[in-house]
């Protein structure tokens, strides 16, 4: 499962786009920038893996991008563009058309996203009849099964309540929904992360097969580096509300080029190579109180003058990749830690 | 019907019973706990206060003695008490001897029923959509200023509101009737006329009860619904696409019906005891104008036939409550 | 001073110190202050039957008039707020005192005390208070104004114990209480140090909420005929109001501005309940 598909949607329109996305949020000690400048374009059949810590802004974006952001959340800029068409300037109306039918959420927390006092099949149904109100009974029935049987489901099911399945099947059963319409992009926000690790690639899997039977364009949130490297072709890593790099994944990982990755990536635990757990030192900053300049640069090792004085904006740094660090375009790639600083790491 | 079904059922039925036990048990304790022999000092008062010439006292203390052997020990009293109630024996009352005090609350009790039945329908379902209303957020400035008269009226227990009512409706306007559950000249019928008059007998204290009720009603909903908003079934409703009528319907108002149903549940108590308030202050012939009536004449029997009433009928209002709930929600019936 | 009005601007803005809060305490203050120092400017005797000429409506030197028995409405306002309040407040404490003690028994002992504690509270709960008020008020040869307070507190107390015992159960569960247990902290330390604090809150809101269920509760009663006749009570004035029809012969100055100081302190308790939900709870606040 690594990137090498779906070459066939290279050349074609790009179905998502987005530009200079801001997301604020208002708090009574000031307004918090929970997305700050984030851009980035999927084309159809693509899988975008957005990676980050918590409170990074990755489920901030998932949200915005159909607009569903709750207060004190506001978008306050920018332009999303889902197949050509401008999501900032729709009416309620088209809003709640395009929803689902053109872009679906795989909610974070799938447990809770099931109506607790509707049946299975009545949510499934709402989904439909709300794009397509005309279904006969009977074709809704054979749609719902036929959806069931997709994500793995028995339909008897259908008959169930959400406190009647587990985990994984909430889940499926969530995937089944977001799929209905068909919808050209999918935005799987942390799919697997209360489930257990068997489940979690069964989840993958069928997702993956749906997306690719669907050519839907996917935007995998989450944090955990091994998932989005197995799944997505594309990767994108937020610090602090803002991209700070994004690439095919097979070259981010190999070479990454933001010094936040480098870390990210050694902090994983290896089986193959033995060497001592390495952290990330500091936190991540209060999203309120922004330093000046780049707001890595207060934990990077690389930091220099500039740092702090300067925000860096997203440059090309190789073919297809980009990274928002002053340390381009005068470097080629990352250079080495010094040992004190890797030291200083641990 | 599951197992866990009738487990659930047979639970309540056994509350149900238990609390009718306790209420009868508490009724028959709490006048012989007092000093003083009760129907003595019942009968003796009601001499003194000089009601009730029409009888013969002292035959009518000694026929009570000798059928409810006063004069044997609490065991066999509480024996007798309960063995006359299973016969739906609750005494007689004293101001209109012989007219049994079932009688008399058999005919009291449908003006109750109607009355309070009506009016809770009324409150909670107007409440419930109104407070439910408050909490969605859009615009709507004539609904967020109901807010403050809301909690005014919510604060006003419905017996002072009554007075208001009768005040501004049936003295200062004059377009109400300011008393009784009928025209007491007109002739009984079941025909349009005595139905209209019925009714506007029973707007007032209808209205004391509705007014009393929906602030709190809409108060309580309005939080639940709020709470219920801010759950991830709401956020993937409308990343569904759904109408905001459907999600408000079925997904916030189906949810935080729930627990205002056992809102409902424990403020019945309350609900009642306004009521009968309510009913004193318009002379309305139900259980509360009985009771008031028997309380001034001191009609000791018809005092306790309706406590127990009102204990009994909220009983079994509560367990119907208690048989709804596994309707509404799904997660009990497992 | 200042400290306190520090952190009262710091409360403020952080949503705990509302505008209910504030509108709740101020009006129950001024009733307050007007039942504390309003019969050192009022003549007593203007409240005994006969005293000044009856049925007069408000006038200059009347400023509320006077009833059928020719007694001075704003002398019996001020009398009988007190005595009402009083009333409401002693039950209020004797329930709230009741509740917690039992709560805390049946949290912390558990078992058939629990059970039996509980079954009887949610008994208790369940059943119209007018009803049992009413059996035991009608028992009563010589009604005074402790007495109804002691009556209505014998059903007061259902709520505080239910929702004290609930929060002892919680509480207990929680890694605070096992660490205290683990290290040898004797139950009785535990329940004053840990338990107690968290209970605050609760008890507080319960304390607001059963003064109000009380006041109801007796002006409940009083409406029937069942209250301290002989004493001066706004429950009273509205009963003696009601027994000489005051309504309808348009007497309103009679039974108006009792029933106006009577939505203002459940209006006030109301607010205060609400206001200090917003400050016990800060997940509450800053929703404005």
């Amino acid at each position: 499962m690594t990137g090498e598909r779906a070459t066939s949607s290279a050349g074609q329109k790009p179905v998502l786009v987005v530009e200079d996305l801001q997301v604020v949020y208002e708090t009574p000690a000031g307004p918090a920038k929970a997305v700050d400048h984030v851009s980035f374009s999927l084309r159809p059949g693509e899988r975008l893996g957005l990676i980050g810590e918590s409170g990074s802004g990755k489920t901030t974006i998932a949200t915005a991008l159909m607009r569903l952001t709750r207060a004190p959340g506001r978008i306050v800029g920018g332009k999303i563009l889902l197949d050509g068409a401008d999501v900032m300037q729709m009416t309620p109306t088209q809003l709640r058309a395009s929803r689902l039918k053109d872009i679906a959420l795989m909610p974070q927390g799938a447990m809770s996203s099931l109506n607790p006092v509707m049946q299975l099949e009545g949510q499934i149904i709402d989904a439909i009849v709300a794009h397509s109100p005309k279904m006969s009974r009977a074709a809704l029935d054979a749609r719902v099964d036929a959806l069931l049987a997709q994500v793995g489901l028995n339909p008897e099911v259908r008959r169930r309540y959400p406190h009647e399945l587990s985990g994984g099947m909430k889940q499926r059963a969530v995937m089944a929904i977001a799929t209905s319409m068909q919808p050209k992009v999918i935005v799987a926000d942390e799919p697997t992360s209360a489930l257990d690790v068997v489940v979690q690639r069964q989840v993958m899997q069928t997702l993956g097969r749906l997306q690719g039977g669907l050519g839907a364009a996917v935007v995998l949130i989450g944090h955990d580096m091994g998932l989005i490297a197995q799944f997505a072709d594309i990767v994108g890593v937020m610090y602090a509300g803002k991209l700070v790099e994004i690439g095919p994944v097979s070259q981010v990982i190999d070479a990454p080029r933001h010094p936040y990755t480098r870390l990210l990536i050694d902090s994983l635990p290896r089986i193959d190579i033995k060497k001592p757990l390495t952290g990330i030192r500091g936190l991540p900053p209060h999203l309120i109180d922004l330093p000046p300049g780049c707001g890595f640069g207060p934990r990077c090792p690389y930091a220099f003058d500039r740092c702090s004085l300067e925000t860096p904006s997203m440059q090309d740094v190789a073919p297809a990749q980009k990274a928002a660090c002053h340390l381009y375009p005068r470097n080629k790639s990352l250079p080495p830690l010094s040992a004190r600083a890797e030291r200083a790491q641990a | 019907m599951n197992r866990e079904l009738l487990k659930y059922l047979a639970t309540r039925v056994g509350q149900l019973l238990l609390i009718v036990f306790i209420a009868v048990s508490v009724n028959f304790a709490i006048p012989r706990l007092l000093p003083g022999d009760p129907v003595q000092t019942a009968l003796a008062r009601l001499q003194a206060g000089g009601g009730a010439q029409s009888i013969d006292i002292q035959k009518v203390a000694a026929t009570y003695r000798q059928k409810y052997g006063l004069d044997a020990d609490w065991f066999t009293q509480y024996l007798n008490y309960w063995r006359d109630l299973l016969h739906f024996d609750l005494g007689v009352s004293f101001a209109n001897f012989p007219e049994t005090v079932l009688t008399k609350i058999g005919n009291a009790l449908p003006w109750s029923v109607g009355l309070l039945t009506v009016a809770t329908l009324i409150s909670f379902s107007l409440g419930s959509l109104l407070g439910a209303r408050l909490a969605w957020p859009t615009r709507g400035r004539v609904i967020k200023t109901s807010v403050p008269l809301l909690m005014v009226l919510s604060s006003i227990p419905f017996y002072l509101l009554a007075i208001i009512l009768v005040y501004f409706f049936a003295v200062v306007l004059r377009i109400l009737p300011p008393a009784g559950g009928v025209d007491t000249t007109r002739i009984w019928r079941f025909d349009g006329p005595t139905i209209v008059d019925v009714l506007r007998h029973a707007l007032l204290p209808c209205l004391s009860i509705v007014l009393g009720n929906i602030g709190f009603w809409a108060l309580g909903m309005r939080s639940q619904m709020v709470s219920v908003l801010g759950e991830d079934y709401i956020t993937f409703a409308e990343a569904k696409g759904l109408s905001p009528q459907r999600i408000f319907m079925r997904y916030g108002m189906r949810n935080a019906m729930l627990s205002q149903i056992t809102a409902l549940a424990l403020s019945l108590g309350a609900v009642v005891s306004g009521a009968v308030l309510v009913e004193v202050v318009f002379n309305y012939p139900g259980l509360g104008t009985l009771l008031y009536v028997a309380i001034r004449g001191q009609d000791y029997f018809v005092i306790q036939g309706v406590v127990l009433m009102l204990i009994v009928s909220l009983a079994v209002l509560l367990f119907a409550v208690d048989l709804i709930y596994p309707l509404l929600d799904p997660r009990i019936r497992r | 001073m200042n400290r306190f009005f520090a952190a009262i601007e710091r409360n403020w803005k952080q949503g705990r110190v509302s505008g209910p809060l504030i509108g709740g305490l101020a009006i129950l203050f001024v009733i307050l202050l007007v039942s504390l120092i309003g019969p050192f400017f009022v003549d007593p005797h203007n409240a005994q039957v006969g005293a000044l000429a009856p049925r007069r409506p408000p006038s200059a030197q009347f400023l509320l008039g006077t009833d059928a028995q020719g007694r001075d409405l704003w002398t019996l306002l001020v009398y009988g707020t007190p005595n009402t309040l009083k009333m409401g407040l002693i039950a209020g404490i004797i329930g709230v005192g009741v509740g917690l003690t039992l709560g805390l028994i049946a949290g912390a002992v558990g078992g058939v005390v629990d059970a039996v504690i509980r079954i009887l509270s949610d008994a208790l709960l369940t059943v119209p208070a007018i009803a049992i008020l009413v059996i035991i008020a009608g028992n009563v040869d010589r009604m005074t104004t402790g007495i109804m307070a002691l009556v209505v507190a014998s059903l007061a107390w259902m709520f505080t114990a239910r929702t004290v015992r609930a929060q002892v159960l919680t509480i207990r569960e929680r890694s605070y209480v096992e660490v205290a247990r683990v290290n040898g902290q004797s139950a009785l330390s535990i329940l004053f140090a840990e338990i107690m604090p968290n209970l605050l809150p609760y008890i507080v809101a319960s304390f607001v909420g059963t003064v109000g269920s009380a006041i109801l509760a007796v002006i409940g009663l009083e409406a029937l005929g069942l209250g301290a006749l002989e004493e001066t009570t706004l429950g009273n004035t509205i009963y003696w109001s009601q027994q000489s029809a005051a309504v309808l012969r348009g007497y309103w100055w009679w039974w108006g501005p009792p029933i106006v100081v009577i939505a203002a302190i459940f209006l006030g308790l109301f607010l205060t309940s609400v206001g200090f939900d917003r400050f016990a709870n800060p997940r509450l606040a800053g929703r404005s």
